[in-house]
């Protein structure tokens, strides 16, 4: 079972894949985590490869988003959560007490299952991040605000109405307006718990373009309930069950021939 | 490797009503498939056009299945987005079917060579060595569908080699018949449509050779085409191995 290392012959095979080192973005080591005592992550190792989709699947409760948000320590805000092992955020383990997390949120940036614009103009979502780091001058900001809406490829949509309330927007472009407020900050990484959960199919559709856009800049990680998504959009495929990492592939193995009995108990609708 | 075993469910209980069919139903069409083989090697042999006849009838029931069977699987395809061995499964069924269907065409072939030799000659040129080939195709055929069946690897595997045994017997059918050619000139128009039957058999252990192939695709997920068989335990996890 391959959990550390990529099988960079099967990435590659990908013929859409650019030409990229799918070197190591953020690598997780023996990583513990406990609600109030009781265990919800165990002994996780894994490696996620930079500017490349990784998805984590799995039954509810698995552990897939409470691993996703020990990337940029969301788990801190919860009472009762501990966490032993290491998160390596390039050379740094990003549970040192010496770590700035909201530098750290800035560097690894989160968009959550419901789209959650702030009660404020198109125009200043985006622009919110960058006005917390004290960036005023309104022409740097604009270009920001046009850059990171293009990337998020809803700037055609929202051109004329950048000063409307966001929160007039359909869900499906409130959620990519949430992921221009991320990316506006340029991240290095990318997190999506369930970005799509509450979308309709074609808003669906569109998130997921974007996903495959956005991973020629930024490392994507995404948690989904929705394997045909997961087989669709990732790179590579991180199954879990239980609070353990049962296995972790290229996509293309994992969902034509997986290793273990489990996954492919899961990814078939068998009973378990 | 997860292990293969058809009696688990899926939490769909119609989703497994719809492979196993299409499995059952793949499997019927070998078997009619098989028949027809036996039915044109037989009609071969006797020098029997009736038999020949109804051969070439039955090759039109057998392409009306592929097309219903294939649909079966494309519907799978588009509707359930099945995955892993379920994704295996419903391809290795929809490339089989091909190859069955292609084994009816030869077969075809095979009876209007027994119509062809029943005019021409008053017995089979090279018989013994027709009776070898068939023999050995026919039980290639009939295990590669056994192996699809019980999900064997292994057996799989063992049909495969069956196509070196043909090769050899090929060459000696060859030799023979260009003796008889040689020997018996007013022979050379039967000797040339027994050839040709021959070349058909050949090539019907060619599809069963592809048929045991898929079983091995389906089973282990390992794509074994084109590759040498000696490399082909390399590939094979352990539990499949001799």
């Amino acid at each position: 079972m391959s959990t550390h290392g990529f099988d960079l012959d099967a990435l590659n095979r990908r013929p859409w894949t650019p030409a990229q080192d799918a070197d190591v973005a953020l690598s997780v080591e023996r990583l513990n985590l406990s609600y109030s005592g009781k265990p919800a992550l165990r002994d996780i190792d894994l490696s996620i490869p930079r500017r490349r989709v990784t998805a984590f699947i799995g039954p509810s409760g698995c552990g897939k988003s409470s691993l996703l948000r020990c990337f940029n320590r969301m788990n801190d805000l919860v009472d009762g959560c501990a966490v032993t092992g290491r998160v390596m955020l390039e050379d740094t383990n990003i549970y040192l007490p010496t770590v700035d997390v909201s530098q750290l949120r800035r560097r690894v940036g989160m968009v959550f299952q419901k789209p959650n614009p702030f009660p404020m103009s198109v125009y200043e979502n985006v622009a919110y991040g960058l006005r917390i780091q004290g960036i005023n001058r309104r022409r740097h900001l604009d270009e920001i605000v046009e850059k990171s809406l293009r990337s998020a490829a809803l700037w055609d949509e929202v051109k004329d109405r950048l000063e409307d309330n966001a929160l007039g927007l359909s869900g499906g472009q409130q959620q990519r307006l949430v992921i221009a407020r991320t990316i506006a900050v340029e991240p290095e990484m990318v997190l999506l718990d369930e970005p799509a959960s509450s979308l309709d199919p074609i808003s669906t559709l569109k998130i997921e373009e974007l996903i495959y856009e956005l991973k020629s800049k930024y490392t994507i990680v995404i948690v989904t309930h929705n394997m045909q998504q997961a087989a669709r959009v990732s790179d590579m495929t991180a199954f879990m069950n239980l609070g353990r990492l049962v296995e972790y592939d290229s996509t293309d193995r994992l969902f034509t021939n997986p290793r273990q009995r489990q996954t492919e108990d899961y990814i078939t609708g068998r009973y378990g | 490797m997860a292990e293969q075993d058809s009696h688990r469910q899926h939490i769909s209980g119609q989703f497994n009503q719809e492979l196993e069919t299409a499995t059952a139903h793949m499997l019927e069409m070998g078997g009619l498939v098989e028949k027809q083989v036996l039915a044109a090697l037989s009609a071969l042999l006797e020098l029997d056009s009736g038999e020949a006849q109804a051969v070439m009838e039955l090759d039109k029931a057998i392409n009306a299945r592929e097309v219903e069977i294939d649909d079966e699987c494309f519907r799978i395809l588009a509707r359930r987005q099945p995955a892993a061995g379920d994704l295996r499964l419903v391809l290795a069924i929809s490339k089989v079917l091909n190859d069955l269907e292609r084994i009816g065409d030869e077969s075809s072939r095979i009876a209007r060579q027994a119509i062809a030799l029943s005019e021409q000659a008053e017995d089979v040129p090279a018989r013994p060595w027709t009776q070898k080939i068939a023999a050995v195709v026919t039980d290639m055929l009939r295990s590669a569908l056994d192996a699809f069946a019980r999900r064997d690897a292994r057996a799989a595997l063992a049909v495969a080699r069956g196509d070196e045994e043909i090769d050899a017997q090929m060459a000696g059918a060859m030799t023979a018949l260009a003796a008889t050619m040689r020997d018996k000139p007013e022979h050379v128009e039967a000797c040339i449509t027994a050839m040709w039957a021959l070349r058909s058999f050949e090539r019907i252990g060619d599809h069963a050779r592809n048929i045991a192939e898929y079983v091995i695709y389906m089973v282990e997920g390992v794509d074994v085409r084109h590759i040498e068989l000696d490399a082909v335990l390399d590939l094979l996890p352990p539990l499949s191995r001799e």
